[in-house]
C-alpha cells in the first residue's frame, strides 16, 4: 500500500519571498514652502511706510499646512506622552491638542493619522491593544472639542516601533505615546 | 505485512538552504527512569544519502526528552530481521530500531526499518519509505515520527515545522522552519514589523499583521506560492487572527467600533460579525480544537486576564485568577491545559492551567517570555523570550520536567507558532 504524504510543501515558498517594502520614512509634507515675504534688506534702505494702505494686496496666499512644521507652533508638537498603565491625556498636553483641533477645524481637508504606542513589557497584542487606548484618548479629546471623526484615524503600533530602544524607565516613558501625523507625513 | 509510503515533497526543493541554524537542544531531559532506553543501529546503505537517516532519527528522539540514546556501535545489523535479542539487551535497550537504505533504479532511495521491542522480543512496527535522496533528512523525521507514536502513544512533531520572526537590522522575516529550528526560509519579508503569524490548520497558508501600511493590517499568505491577500484592513488597529479549527474562518481584533473587540471574519474577508461587546479592550483569541470556545485576553475587570465564551453565544467567563497580569491563552490540543504568560514580581513568565482542578505553574524562570504555542502533540510549548538582550525560541515540556536551550538566529527572534501534524 502506498500513501502519499505531503510534507515539506512550504519550500517552495521562498520562491514567494516577497518584499514589499517601499522606502517609508516620513515623507516631508508635500506642499511646497511659502515664498519669503521679508524684503531684501540691501535695497530698501528707505524707512518702510509707516503703516501698509488699507488697500495694498493681500499676501500672497500662504500654506496653511507649512504651520504643522514650524518649530515656534505648538502644530510642530505631535508626541503626546502618557503615565505607566494610563490612558488619561495629561493636562500638560491639553494646550497641543487644543491647537491641533483648532488647525483640524479650521483646515477641513486636513487629515490626521494617531499612533499610539506602548512600552516594551508584555504580550505584543495586549500592547498593541493598549497602543490603541493610547491613540484613542487623543482622537476622543480632539472630537470632544469639535474635531470631525472623518479627519481622524486612530491606530496602535504597540510596541513594535519604540522611539527609544532602551529597557529602562527612561525609555519605557518615551514609548508610552501617541503622535499625531498629518496626511503626507506617513 | 509492511506497509509502504511515498515521502512527497515540493519541487521547490533545490532552495533550501544548505546551512543549517543552532538548533533546538535539550538542556534537561526528562528523569532518566522515565525515559525509554533505545538503540537505533546504523541503517545498511544509508551512506547513499546526503545525510544517514539514523542520525536523523537519533537526534530527533533525543531532542524529544522521552529516550536514552544506548550505543549501537558503528555497523549495521548483519539481518534486520534478525536481532540478536541478548546482546542488545546487555548493551541495556529496552527498545531497538533496525533499518537499511537502498537506491532503486528511478534514483529514489526506500528505507525499510523495524522497530523491536527488546524485552518482549518482538516486532513492534516495520515500514518502507520511498523518498526522493535529497528528502534523506525528511525520511528520518518520518521514521522518528512512527517510533515516537508506537512507543508513547502520541504522534510524533519531527516533521512539523515552526514560523516565527526574525528581526535583523530594520528587517523582519517571516521565517518558516523544521520544528527545531533547521533550514529556516523566510516567506516574507519587509522593513516594517509583522506579529502574530498563525498556521491555517492544514499548514498550507499563514496568517499574519504587518504594519506596511503605518498600521496593523491582517494578511493571508499562501506558502506554497507566496500569493498574500488582506483579510482586514478596517479603519483602525487590525490584528490578532484566530483559525477556527476547521480552517474556514478568522477570529480578529478590530477597533473600528472602539477599543479592540473581537470579530470572526471568512477567510476571503466576507461574512464580518462582532462576537461581544466589553467596556475594555478584547484581544488574543484562541479557538479550542473542538470550536466550541474562544479563549481571549480582556481587561474588563481591570488589569488583563484570560477569560473564555461560548461561540454559541452566552455571558463570557473568567479563566485565570492568580496574580494580576495574564496574557496570550493558548489551549493545548486536548483541551485540557491552557498556557499563558503571567507577570510574578516584574517577571512575564510562561505559565500553565490545569483547566479541571485550576492548578497553576509557571513554567520558567525568565524574566520576559511572549508568545506560547503547543507542539501539535501537546507534549511541548515553545515560547519567545530574551537571553542577554536578545530575543530567542526556548521549548520546556508541558510539565516542566524537559527544557531546551535556546534557539538563537541573526537578531532577534521572536512570535513563534507551531505549525500542525503533517499527515
Amino acid at each position: 500500500m502506498k500513501i502519499a504524504l505531503p510534507m515539506s510543501i512550504l519550500l517552495a515558498a521562498t520562491l514567494a519571498a516577497c518584499s514589499t517594502a517601499p522606502t517609508q520614512e516620513p515623507a516631508p509634507v508635500a506642499q511646497p514652502k511659502p515664498a519669503a515675504t521679508v524684503p531684501d534688506a540691501k535695497v530698501t534702505p528707505a524707512p518702510a511706510p509707516a503703516k501698509p494702505a488699507a488697500a495694498a494686496p493681500a499676501p500672497a496666499p500662504k500654506d496653511p499646512f507649512a504651520e504643522l512644521k514650524d518649530p515656534k507652533s505648538l502644530l510642530s508638537q505631535r508626541n503626546v506622552f502618557f503615565d505607566y498603565n494610563s490612558y488619561e491625556v495629561k493636562l500638560d498636553f491639553f494646550p497641543v491638542i487644543e491647537a491641533h483641533s483648532k488647525f483640524l477645524k479650521k483646515n477641513t481637508s486636513g487629515k490626521i493619522l494617531i499612533q499610539g504606542s506602548a512600552d516594551e513589557r508584555g504580550s505584543s497584542e495586549y500592547n498593541l491593544a493598549l497602543g490603541q487606548k493610547r491613540a484613542e484618548a487623543v482622537k476622543g479629546t480632539l472630537k470632544v472639542l469639535g474635531v470631525k471623526d472623518e479627519q481622524m484615524e486612530a491606530v496602535s503600533l504597540g510596541k513594535e516601533k519604540p522611539k527609544n530602544p532602551g529597557h529602562d524607565e527612561a525609555a519605557w516613558a518615551e514609548n508610552r505615546r501617541a503622535d499625531i501625523l498629518y496626511k503626507g507625513e506617513y | 505485512m509492511q506497509r509502504r509510503h511515498f515521502l512527497q515533497a515540493g519541487s521547490a526543493l533545490a532552495l533550501v538552504p544548505a546551512l543549517a541554524r543552532a538548533e533546538l537542544t535539550v538542556e534537561i531531559s526528562g528523569l532518566g527512569n522515565e525515559r525509554i532506553p533505545i538503540a537505533i543501529a546504523m541503517f545498511g546503505g544509508e551512506n547513499v544519502l546526503p545525510k544517514p537517516v539514523s542520525d536523523v532519527v537519533r537526534s530527533d528522539l533525543e531532542r524529544s526528552g522521552m529516550f536514552r540514546l544506548v550505543d549501537a556501535g558503528p555497523q549495521p545489523l548483519a539481518d534486520i530481521s534478525r536481532p540478536d535479542w541478548s546482546a542488545w539487551r546487555t548493551k541495556g535497550a529496552d527498545v531497538l530500531l533496525a533499518g537499511s537504505v537502498k537506491r532503486l533504479a528511478d534514483g529514489s532511495a526506500e528505507a525499510t526499518f523495524r522497530l523491536y521491542d527488546v524485552v518482549k522480543q518482538v516486532e513492534q512496527k516495520s515500514a518502507v519509505l520511498s523518498f526522493r535522496v535529497e528528502l534523506g533528512r525528511n525520511a528520518g523525521h518520518w521514521i522518528a515520527d512512527r517510533v515516537y507514536e508506537q512507543l508513547l502513544g502520541v504522534p510524533g512533531i519531527f516533521s512539523t515545522q515552526i514560523a516565527y520572526v526574525q528581526k535583523s537590522g530594520r528587517h523582519y522575516m517571516l521565517q518558516i522552519a523544521e520544528y527545531d529550528g533547521t533550514n529556516p526560509i523566510s516567506a516574507f519579508t519587509d522593513d516594517e514589523p509583522i506579529i502574530s503569524p498563525a498556521w491555517s490548520p492544514d499548514g498550507k497558508r499563514l496568517a499574519y499583521v504587518s504594519f506596511a501600511l503605518k498600521k496593523p493590517v491582517i494578511y493571508l499568505q499562501t506558502i506554497a506560492t507566496g500569493n498574500r491577500q488582506v483579510v482586514a484592513n478596517f479603519k483602525g488597529s487590525n490584528s490578532a487572527p484566530a483559525w477556527s479549527p476547521d480552517g474556514k474562518r478568522l477570529a480578529i481584533v478590530l477597533t473600528k467600533d472602539g477599543l479592540s473587540q473581537i470579530y470572526l471574519v471568512n477567510l476571503d474577508g466576507s461574512g464580518l460579525r462582532r462576537l461581544m461587546q466589553s467596556s475594555g479592550i478584547d484581544t488574543e483569541p484562541c479557538f479550542s480544537s473542538d470550536g466550541k470556545w474562544l479563549y481571549f485576553t480582556s481587561d474588563r475587570s481591570g488589569g488583563p486576564q484570560i477569560y473564555r465564551v461560548a461561540l454559541d453565544g452566552g455571558d463570557a467567563q473568567r479563566v485565570s485568577y492568580e496574580g494580576s497580569y495574564n496574557v496570550s491563552p493558548r489551549l493545548s490540543p486536548d483541551g485540557k491545559t491552557l498556557a499563558y504568560i503571567s507577570r510574578n514580581g516584574g517577571k512575564f513568565q510562561l505559565t500553565v492551567q490545569d483547566l479541571s482542578s485550576q492548578q497553576t505553574l509557571i513554567l520558567t524562570d525568565t524574566n520576559r517570555d511572549e508568545s506560547p504555542t503547543f507542539a501539535p502533540n501537546g507534549r511541548l510549548i515553545l515560547y519567545a523570550t530574551e537571553v542577554g538582550g536578545r530575543g530567542v525560541l526556548s521549548a520546556v515540556s508541558v510539565d516542566g520536567k524537559i527544557r531546551y536551550k535556546p534557539l538563537q538566529g541573526n537578531g532577534d527572534i521572536r512570535e513563534p507558532a507551531w505549525g500542525p501534524l503533517v499527515s
